[in-house]
Formats: C-alpha cells, sequence, structure tokens
C-alpha cells in the first residue's frame, strides 16, 4: 500500500511516500507563486526517487497553509496534527513539539499516541519565524544556512531589545555600523528568536520528550539557544523540514488501511 | 520670553522656537546615531533662522524617545504630554490626538481644559507606524512623498491581510507581481494601518475632535483613510511633524 503526505508551507513544499507504514521517499522544494504546483512539483519529484508512477498513490493527505488547494489530495489535516503524528513517530516518547517554520511557529503538546492535547501558535507575527532570520540574514549579507554555524562563534550576545523584525533590523544596522561583530549580532538574533519561542512553549507547558520540528531546526545556533531557556535537550530527527509531510502521509496510511477491509 | 522645545524622534530631530505666543522658527534633521550632536545642530540652525542665540534661552524641554539623551535641556517630557499639549494648543477642541510617528503609534484621549485621560500605543510592534509605510513603499519603488497623492486614486483598495510589516511586504510584492494597481495598493496599505490604529482606539474611545499629529499625518492617503475608518473629520495641523517639538516648547514657556 503506497501513500503520500504533502505539506505545502510558505516557503517550502515536501512530500513523503510511504509503502506499508515505512518511508520510501521525500522531497523538499521551494514554494512558487502557485501551491498547487508546488504540490506537484514535490510529489512527482519523491515519487521520481521511490521510481513510483503518480498512479501508484492509493492515498493522499495534504497539510500546511496551502494544503486547500492541492488538487489530488483525498483529505487535508493540519499541520498541527501532523507535526505531532510525525515526531511521535520518529520519537514515540515525544510529549512537547516545537515546529518552527518559515512564517509562523507553534508549540503543540500531544499524549502517547502522538494525539495533540493543546497547542499555541504565532503566524501574525515574524517574530520567531523563519522570516525573522531570513530578513536578518539579508541585512547580515551571509547566506541563511550559514548563520546558525557563524553565530557558535560569537564570545558574547549583542544585545537585541526588539521582538519585532522591522525594528530589530534597524538595531542591528546601527549596532553593525558601529563595528559589532556578525557572529554576536546572530547570537542576540538567536537568543531573540528564543524567547519568543520559549514564551509560546510557557503557553502550552513543557514536559520531555521535547523536540524540534521545521525548517529553523537546523540552525545549530537557534536550536542551542532554545535548548539553554528550556533547559532540556531537544530532540531533533535527521530531516525536521519533512515531519509535517510525514505525518500527513501516516495519516494517509491510516486512513487507506481502514478503507481497505 | 524665548524658549525652545526639541523632540529626538526615532528617525527626525525636531526643534521649535517660540517666544511668548509666537513661533519663531522650527527646524527638522535627520536623527542619525548620534542623537545629542544632531540635537544640538538642529537647535543651532533653528536659532540661526530665527537669529537667536544660545544663551537667549530661557528653557528648553527635550521630548521623543532620544531625548534624555539631549545634554543641555533643563527638563524633558514623555512625547505623549507634548503632542497633547501642542495639538490642544492649535486645536482647543481636540479630544482625541493621534500621533503618528516613524516607530510609534499612540492615541490619546483628552478633557476639557487638554489635560490627558488616557491612551493607547503600539509597543514592541510596527504595525500602525511611519516604517510599516516606508517599508511598503521601498517594497514598491514609491517615494514616500508620494505614497498619499498616489494612493487617492485608486478603484479598489487590494486586500493587505497581514498585521506584521514582514508579511505585509510579502503580500504587497505578490499584489505587484500580480499587476494589481499601485493606486490600489497604496490604498490599500493606508487602509491596513488605519484598521490597526482603530484597533489601538478601540480601547481609549474616540471623542470628537480628532487631530492627527507626527510625520505621518503629511500623508493624505493615510488622512483620509483614518477618516473612512473612525467615520469622523479629522483635523491635521499645517505641520503636523514638528507638534511634539511645539508642545514641548510651550512646556518650557509656561514652566518657567
Amino acid at each position: 500500500m503506497i501513500v503520500a503526505g504533502v505539506d505545502v508551507g510558505s516557503l517550502s513544499g515536501e512530500t513523503v511516500i510511504l509503502r506499508d507504514g515505512d518511508i520510501l521517499s521525500y522531497s523538499i522544494v521551494k514554494t512558487g507563486a502557485d501551491s498547487a504546483k508546488t504540490a506537484e512539483r514535490a510529489t512527482e519529484e519523491a515519487l521520481k526517487k521511490a521510481g513510483i508512477p503518480f498512479e501508484g498513490i492509493e492515498f493522499t493527505v495534504a497539510t500546511g497553509y496551502g494544503r486547500v488547494i492541492v488538487p489530488f489530495a483525498d483529505k487535508n489535516i493540519t499541520e498541527i496534527s501532523c507535526h505531532a503524528k510525525g515526531a511521535s513517530y520518529i520519537f514515540p516518547t515525544v510529549r512537547t513539539i516545537l515546529d518552527m517554520g518559515g512564517q509562523d511557529c507553534k508549540a503543540i503538546r500531544c499524549n502517547d499516541v502522538g494525539k495533540v492535547t493543546n497547542f499555541a501558535m504565532n503566524d501574525k507575527c515574524a517574530a520567531g519565524t523563519g522570516r525573522f532570520c531570513d530578513v536578518i540574514a539579508e541585512v547580515l549579507d551571509i547566506p541563511l544556512e550559514d548563520i546558525g554555524k557563524i553565530s557558535l562563534q560569537a564570545e558574547k550576545d549583542a544585545m537585541i531589545s526588539s521582538a519585532c523584525a522591522v525594528f530589530a533590523k534597524t538595531e542591528v544596522v546601527t549596532i553593525l555600523r558601529r563595528g559589532t561583530p556578525k557572529s554576536e549580532i546572530l547570537s542576540g538574533i538567536h537568543e531573540a528568536i528564543a524567547s519568543r519561542v520559549f514564551a509560546l512553549l510557557q503557553r502550552v507547558g513543557i514536559e520531555r520528550d521535547f523536540v524540534i520540528t521545521g525548517g529553523i531546526a537546523k540552525n545549530l545556533g537557534v536550536v542551542k539557544k532554545v535548548a539553554e531557556k528550556v533547559g532540556l535537550e531537544p530532540l531533533i530527527s535527521q530531516e525536521p523540514q519533512i515531519v509535517g509531510a510525514l505525518g500527513a502521509a501516516l495519516f494517509a496510511h491510516e486512513m487507506c488501511k481502514k478503507e481497505q477491509p | 520670553m524665548i524658549v525652545a522645545g526639541i523632540d529626538v524622534g526615532s528617525l527626525s530631530t525636531k526643534v521649535v522656537v517660540m517666544q511668548d505666543d509666537e513661533i519663531l522658527s522650527a527646524n527638522t534633521l535627520t536623527t542619525g546615531e548620534e542623537a545629542a550632536v544632531m540635537a544640538e545642530k538642529t537647535l543651532n540652525q533653528a536659532l540661526r533662522k530665527a537669529n537667536i542665540s544660545f544663551d537667549q534661552l530661557e528653557n528648553i524641554v527635550a521630548t521623543g524617545y532620544g531625548r534624555k539623551s539631549v545634554p543641555f535641556t533643563d527638563k524633558s517630557k514623555s512625547e505623549m504630554m507634548c503632542h497633547a499639549r501642542g495639538a490642544y494648543w492649535l486645536f482647543p477642541s481636540a479630544r482625541t490626538v493621534i500621533d503618528i510617528g516613524a516607530e510609534s503609534v499612540k492615541v490619546i484621549r483628552l478633557n476639557e481644559n487638554g489635560g490627558v485621560e488616557d491612551f493607547a500605543g503600539n509597543d514592541k510592534c510596527a504595525a500602525g507606524t511611519g516604517i510599516f509605510l516606508d517599508t511598503m513603499a521601498k517594497a514598491m519603488e514609491v517615494p514616500i512623498e508620494e505614497v498619499g497623492e498616489i494612493s487617492l486614486k485608486y478603484k479598489e483598495r487590494a486586500q493587505i491581510s497581514s498585521m506584521c510589516a514582514v508579511f505585509a511586504e510579502s503580500e504587497v510584492v505578490s499584489h505587484v507581481h500580480r499587476g494589481t494597481p499601485r493606486n490600489d495598493i497604496l490604498a490599500g496599505i493606508h487602509e491596513s494601518i488605519a484598521e490597526r490604529i482603530f484597533g489601538m482606539s478601540n480601547r481609549v474611545g474616540i471623542k470628537e475632535d480628532v487631530v492627527i499629529t507626527g510625520g505621518v499625518a503629511k500623508n493624505i492617503g493615510m488622512i483620509k483613510a483614518l477618516e473612512e475608518k473612525f467615520g469622523v473629520k479629522v483635523y491635521v495641523p499645517e505641520d503636523p511633524e514638528i507638534i511634539g517639538a511645539f508642545g514641548a516648547a510651550l512646556i518650557a514657556r509656561d514652566s518657567k
């Protein structure tokens, strides 16, 4: 039984293909102007890797902010449920999930079977999201992939008092001109992000094990700051960006099994 | 009696020099990084315009976010007090003052005597402020001075659903790519800012007359959008940007 999970986010789209509940392949593509096309591209790429034709998929679940416009999906499920499902598949002991995406951030609590028991999210403001990192990386003229590593070289944090990305950008321009090293600025920025997401986590309460998912989980600088604030070493999967799509695929697998007696 | 009011804002520094009931000169410069140096420069230029020497000033009051960094003032007062004072002096019927600056926005409610009854403002967020407008104008490559006029010729306001400046900027960029007329986009941006300020004002309530101060009040499109959102006529001083400095000068005059 072959199923697919598709996560159409604001900045990237991911597809995970499962065969009988095991991961066969996955893909990550950048989101284009058209969400439906993004979903198609991601799925085609994952299918190619697995060597399976499109018709081979028996059931597809879509998630993410663009989930309602995935034309070939059999069902839509929220990112919150999918991240909990995916994280709990990889780490069965997980009880708290922090999903840090391109344009939003979610703190999710789940039970021992990966069912959501509580959540809090920020999608109204760029503070604490990938976009915040993006804005600052651009000002500093550093590739986004490198900011985590560079921030770890800092001996101390530059003080960033603004939570708002626009105000923080102004602050960064000023302290950069004063000669503050980029590593210290980035470390300060990561601290600001960590404070913001920690507040979100506190709203739902933190219980171990603690998992970070989403693209920002690849930024070691942010992960370190979050770990310091939370006081727990976060678990991070090999590819944290596909956890939502994985959850969607797992739901697809369950639903498909129910349909086939 | 000759006095001066200095308003050190996040973007620009304003000075008003007064003698009794009359404004002798006003001057505005970009604040930059050295607030103290620029405050002095702005004041010196204003004094030169008025043909007054520094020693003739009997009292100086500073206001604005950088007010504490001005070394030569006698006193400092909050922007809120100064905007209330300046607006009430010009419009004694003012009961609500909305000050829209570069990085701050405040809705201030006054009583019959011009005293501050209540206020609400942005705290840590750029929504509703001048920098929000500036970010959008930059994304559209429209000079900030032209934004107001252009926005008036809209047919249908473009929908800007994000409150966050960073997210709204992406929305604006996709409107540009989609070919939405720039008049419509700018009108949508003004509506979004008006919406945010309206939300802020709910807590303090809006009482007529309403006066708008701060640099953003120079934007006619913004004023129209606010009038529509609030459903009342709003009054704008001739030079809305200097009202904080003007209020500071009035306080300097009256407290001596």
